[in-house]
């Protein structure tokens, strides 16, 4: 059924056009599929959880003016008092950073005090007793700091605290048998310990950058506020009422105290255009090589119809002679689609080739994974289907070729 | 006969209006992928300060240990310590220290609220340094530097706020509750790539709009609004942090010439080999001397999608290019008879070669100019792509246009070649006799 060896040496006449098809299927191959790759990773990165309940939550950064460090706990205790009275609020608390904010502090912590090499690298939230329920974190085993824990501290006298909270992810890292709650962790560089009194069971660092990737669920809560102008507000609010607060918060604060800076530009946010702001340029990618994607499968396609239209129509006389001779519709038809498979065919395991190459090459320039085979399988199959599907408006035209064809002259 | 081909190739694209229109389509869609996506490459890996780029030293010395380092590069920053000696010793032409601060402006006004502004803490000769223009005034003098003087100099934006755009040297403002007097305003400037900082801005950001003596802000304490990095820690309060192994200043030297570079360097390694006999270092000198080019380039400032991105689009315009040579080709092998005619009636091989390469200049001006819409659109969704500060680079201008345009046809005919080649070759004998 299949005619192969007379399509080859048609194709032979057709050096140019055959090359041309399967060059751009070969080079269509190579750059979907890293393309795809990079969708893949993309939305893979900026669909992982922060962990917190993040409907009906909103960040505020506050900078106090010309405040004394002494004086900013009572400065801080008083707007939280005020927040948390706010019809609408159910809960607000202060803390250095929190997940997708972009800056923080990292550390290292290990299991030991003397132990040169560091365990685990984590962010540090210094915050307070009322962090997991404005978080929306969930605390999975132990249980929360207590109010009598809470100090303030100024951030270059911070040493160590007697109690933590820690991310399950956290906590496996350092006691992989699951035995972390009541153990304790060390600092690098200290000698007092932590206690474990709590595990969440997710809670994301502020980084969501490649390097952040390898500790991005290792978090530990500090029950310590930090003295100091930098703090943010997280306000978690009712159903239906984060609209509003978005706009009363700030104003409430202002009225509290003027001498503080919130700033014009992502000062007050929801958590929503927090992560929105976050994973921009991931969904921007992704977007992008998306619609690139779908634009050169699209131009491939109509260049292939394009060049198979014309060899149908400087071919009509063949055609005719092949059913007059008794080549059956079903016979030309087959003949065009065959045709085409076989270019297809050298035109993946070229652009198989060119798609890992081009894969390696991001891989050592860029931070990139290795391409995983099966986009590769994935995509031939999507570029040979492509080609049948481009073949088969021209292929038909040819089939319908009358036998009558044969006899005419041109 | 230019006229004559080119109104030829006009009336040829109407013949087969499809095979036209998927041309063009290629060419416009490839050409405005690779210009949008190098619109912005080429914002990002601008050259803020072409006219000193090459005078313009970023210092680094190893002030930690090898395993601390990435891969044997000496921190990006500078502790106190080291910029202090550097300072002191004066080697360069001129020299600054500086960091990123955040005070706040306090308004004379008690009913307007504090101003937030991007500020740095530096030396009075940077601003000479980086060829910053001023509007009214000038930059503060060594003299005020060395006696940790309240002074500022202030941005366009800020004095139109605060004194109505009105000549405000002399003049004192408030930041965090301290007077300081204005020296100077500031014009435009705006480089971007923020060169002298990318460590803490990360290369893009909002125009700095506010400037006080590095030896004031160290007397009032301001800590980094940028990165601190210790990679021990530095023991409580400041004194023990500002003398720590912590590193959070930039430090620029300007050096003219060659000559001076060397020698800089030299007295650089000198300085890390008295470290070392000192025993503050227990490793062999390891620093660098980076221009402002070098600098940005060592700190990654072109993000690695700007770069991703111009290399998918540049291999989308490759395909879109191989389909214009198939489509190209199809187009003219068909139009065989009417060159067998032409030839017949004694049209040269370069007469064929004239009108079919005319032709495919104008789909590829067609292209170019789809190419350009496409374009237009594409600039104004870079934001949807990239990060406003990089977006708002990226724009539309003059030479944009041009070299849209001029990419679409060179790249057409460069496709064209062998497709018109084919058609040049066509036996008129042969053709006339099918006939």
């Amino acid at each position: 059924m299949l005619q192969i060896k007379p399509i080859l040496a048609a194709l032979k006449r057709h050096k140019a056009g055959t090359v041309l098809i399967a060059l751009q299927i070969a080079l269509t191959l190579a750059i979907v599929c890293n393309a795809l790759f990079i969708i893949q990773q993309r939305t893979e990165h900026l669909s992982r959880p922060t962990g917190m309940t993040e409907t009906n939550l909103l960040t505020v950064a506050n900078r106090w003016v010309g405040a004394d460090d002494k004086a900013t706990p009572s400065l801080g205790k008083t707007d939280l008092e005020a927040l948390r009275r706010m019809p609408g609020v159910v809960d607000a608390t202060l803390t250095n950073s929190y997940p997708l904010r972009g800056g923080g502090w990292s550390t290292s912590v290990n299991t030991t005090p003397e132990a040169k090499k560091e365990m685990a690298h984590t962010t540090l939230y210094f915050t307070d007793d009322h962090a997991l329920a404005a978080m929306g974190a969930k605390l999975v085993a132990g249980r929360n700091f207590r109010p009598s824990e809470i100090e303030w501290v100024d951030a270059k006298e911070f040493q160590t605290t007697p109690v933590v909270i820690v991310t399950k992810a956290l906590a496996d890292k350092l006691y992989p048998d699951g035995s972390a709650l009541g153990k304790v962790l060390y600092h690098s560089g200290h000698t007092k310990p932590s206690t474990i009194i709590g595990i969440v069971e997710r809670l994301q660092v502020p980084w969501t950058g490649t390097w952040a990737s390898n500790f991005a669920e290792n978090t530990i809560l500090i029950p310590r506020l930090l003295t100091g102008n930098f703090g943010s507000y997280l306000v978690r609010t009712q159903p239906g009422q984060l609209e509003r607060l978005t706009k009363a918060v700030p104003k409430l604060l202002i009225q509290t105290n003027r001498m503080r800076v919130i700033p014009e530009e992502r000062g007050v946010r929801t958590f929503a255009q927090v992560r929105e702001q976050a994973y921009k340029s991931d969904r921007g990618m992704a977007i992008l090589m998306g619609v690139v994607c779908a634009v050169l499968l699209a131009i491939t396609a109509a260049g292939i119809v394009g060049l198979t239209s014309f060899w149908v129509g400087q071919r009509r006389k063949q055609i005719g002679v092949r059913r007059a001779l008794g080549a059956t519709k079903h016979d030309i038809l087959s003949y065009f689609l065959t045709e085409n498979l076989l270019i297809g065919a050298g035109g993946v395991i070229v652009g198989a080739a060119l798609a890992i190459g081009m894969n390696l090459w991001l891989v050592s320039h860029f931070e990139m994974e290795r391409l995983s085979l099966l986009y590769v399988a994935a995509g031939v199959i999507a570029l040979l289907l492509l080609g049948q599907g481009a073949v088969l408006a021209p292929a038909m035209k040819a089939s319908r070729v009358p036998p009558v064809e044969a006899t005419r002259s041109v | 006969m230019f006229a004559y081909y080119f109104q030829l190739g006009l009336r040829s694209l109407r013949r087969n209006p499809l095979l036209t229109a998927l041309m063009v389509m290629a060419i416009g869609f490839g050409v405005a992928a690779s210009m949008i996506t190098y619109s912005v490459f080429r914002a990002t890996s601008n050259n803020p300060i072409p006219q000193k780029s090459d005078q313009l030293y970023a210092v680094q010395i190893a002030n930690w240990k090898a395993e601390d380092l990435d891969q044997g590069e000496p921190p990006p920053a500078l502790t106190y310590t080291d910029a202090m000696a550097f300072m002191q010793a004066h080697k360069a032409k001129r020299q600054t220290a500086l960091y990123p601060i955040a005070p706040s402006v306090i308004p004379a006004d008690a009913s307007r609220l504090p101003i937030e502004e991007n500020s740095y803490a530096w030396y009075g000769d940077a601003f000479a340094m980086f060829d910053i223009p001023f509007l009214y005034g000038g930059p503060w003098t060594q003299a005020q530097d060395d006696a940790r003087a309240a002074v500022v100099v202030i941005g366009k934006k800020l004095n139109d706020k605060l004194f109505n755009g009105k000549d405000s040297v002399g003049k004192t403002i408030n930041l965090d509750g301290h007077d300081y007097r204005i020296t100077g305003v500031i014009g435009e400037w705006d480089p971007q790539p923020l060169f002298f900082d990318p460590v803490n801005t990360g290369g893009f950001g909002d125009p700095i709009g506010l400037f006080i003596p590095f030896t004031r802000a160290i007397d009032l304490q301001m800590t980094t609004a940028g990165n601190n990095n210790c990679n021990e820690t530095p023991g409580t309060g400041w004194d023990n942090w500002l003398h720590s192994e912590c590193i959070w200043i930039e430090y620029w030297a300007e050096l003219p010439t060659q000559a001076d570079a060397d020698a800089y360097k030299r007295w650089l390694t000198g300085y890390a080999a008295e470290q070392q006999r000192a025993g503050r270092f227990k490793w062999a000198p390891n620093v660098r001397l980076r221009n402002v080019t070098e600098w940005l380039d060592f700190q990654k400032v072109v993000p690695p999608e700007s770069k991703i991105s111009l290399l998918v689009s540049l291999g989308f315009l490759l395909i879109c290019l191989v389909n214009t040579i198939g489509l190209l080709l199809a187009k003219f092998m068909r139009r065989s008879p009417e060159i067998g005619v032409r030839r017949a009636l004694g049209a040269s091989r370069r007469e064929i070669y004239a009108q079919f390469l005319i032709e495919a200049g104008t789909v590829g001006l067609t292209g170019g100019v789809l190419g350009l819409l496409l374009t237009g659109l594409g600039v104004l969704g870079v934001g949807w792509v990239f990060d406003e500060q990089i977006a708002r680079l990226a724009t539309l201008d003059v030479s944009l246009i041009a070299l849209t345009i001029v990419a679409a046809v060179l790249a057409t005919l460069l496709a064209a070649f062998y497709p018109t080649w084919r058609a040049a070759q066509v036996q008129p004998a042969w053709q006339l006799k099918s006939n």
